[in-house]
């Protein structure tokens, strides 16, 4: 399932060629090709420029850890591995999922009429066994990619400060939120679609 | 040493859910237009999208952005059978609602009134939120989006079910399904790079 040409989406869903869901997908064509080139460009793109291909997998593994589905968490740790991620890193994205999990989406409003909406949660911090396992600088990251899956309304400046002071440079943040927004989009196709694959067996 | 955030000039935040146009100021800078290259120009898809600081600030991962755009396009615009404009849009305003993004949800729920001309469906949607009665049909739809925008995601057969029940067949239920998956794509980047302003 690692080969470049291995749709992603398909692969984790089930989908074969020639089924009823393959004729659905093939109905949006771009969107089928297109997603499957965002995970490339995200992944595994020609340049990998300032986050390593490890740092990408395990902040790819930690965000599929978080939304708790067997099938996908199993294949970003794999591609983690792949990545030539050592033990003990892919140990601490397992422990720093276990820690990290709740429900989303959760947080507060500006102050106003949807104050009555805002709903409470926590504002993870990454324990301190796991950020000296995981180094700081994806310590940092985790700690932000927590707030994009489970309350990206809680976003602050301060927040892109804290990677920016990391560490992080504005570029290298756009591809880290990418990364994290990408697999939000992805995620939810395979569980989608897996259901609906599952409607008519 | 490390780069700092900006510090958007004064505006007036939105307090709650609207159709109104909203600008969006960004938190990190934007690529300058004369700093682009052709790579970052072809990203855009469009070249009016230039003057946005939002995709002049994702165009700093310019084939990340490309695939997001061609994704997005063929979601929303393609015009091959499935669910009607209006209803992916309402699910993509729906899932701006749930998750509580403002720019987005203004942009989508001008888009799913102007294609359904349901305008005071569409504002109860964003006044009372994703409980509003709009009728059994809109309901089964932005029940679907708000299930498969919770984290983990609560989608399942029951949401496919009440799809069916409503009228909608494969092709449709693969339209709510990736129209609410690419909104929680783009409500957390539009949440956490910069954030919302009225217009004027």
């Amino acid at each position: 399932m690692s080969g470049a040409d291995v749709d992603v989406i398909d692969a984790l869903v089930g989908i074969v060629p020639g089924s009823p869901l393959d004729a659905v997908r093939a109905r949006r064509p771009e969107a089928r090709a297109q997603a499957q080139a965002s995970y490339r460009a995200l992944f595994t793109p020609d340049t990998l420029g300032e986050v390593t291909a490890e740092e990408r997998f395990a902040v790819g593994a930690f965000v599929a850890g978080l939304h708790d589905d067997e099938a996908v968490a199993a294949f970003y740790m794999a591609r983690l591995e792949d990545s030539g991620a050592s033990a003990a890193l892919r140990d601490a994205v397992t422990v720093a999922v276990s820690e990290a999990g709740t429900l989303g989406p959760y947080g507060s409003y500006p102050a106003g009429p949807l104050s009555r909406e805002n709903t409470a949660g926590p504002a993870h911090r990454v324990s301190a066994a796991t950020r000296r396992a995981l180094g700081p600088r994806l310590a940092v990251a985790f700690e932000h990619v927590h707030l994009l899956v489970f309350h990206p309304r809680d976003a602050t400046p301060e927040a892109l400060q804290g990677l920016l002071d990391a560490g992080w440079s504005t570029t290298t943040i756009v591809t880290l939120s990418q990364i994290v927004a990408f697999l939000s989009f992805q995620i939810r196709v395979v569980v989608g679609l897996r259901t609906l694959l599952v409607d008519h067996s | 040493m490390s780069e700092t955030v900006l510090v958007p000039p004064d505006h007036t935040a939105p307090v709650a859910f609207t159709r109104a146009q909203l600008e969006w100021l960004p938190w990190l800078e934007p690529l300058a237009v004369e700093a682009m290259t052709a790579r970052h120009m072809a990203s855009l898809v469009d070249a009016a999208r230039m003057k946005s600081p939002y995709f002049r600030l994702l165009a700093r991962d310019p084939d990340a952005l490309e695939s997001r755009t061609r994704t997005d396009k063929d979601i929303f615009y393609n015009p091959d059978a499935g669910l009607p404009r209006a209803e992916r849009e309402l699910a993509a305003a729906a899932t701006s609602r749930f998750n509580g993004c403002i720019y987005c949800a203004s942009v989508h729920s001008r888009h799913a009134a102007t294609y359904s001309k349901r305008e005071a469906d569409v504002e109860r949607l964003l006044d009372e939120g994703v409980g509003a009665d709009l009728g059994e049909r809109w309901n089964a739809i932005v029940a679907a989006s708000v299930a498969l925008t919770a984290t983990p995601i609560a989608f399942g057969r029951e949401h496919v079910d009440r799809l069916r029940r409503s009228g909608l067949d494969d092709l449709a239920i693969s339209d709510v399904i990736h129209a609410a998956a690419f909104f929680n794509w783009a409500n957390r980047l539009m949440l956490s790079l910069g954030e919302p302003a009225a217009s004027g």
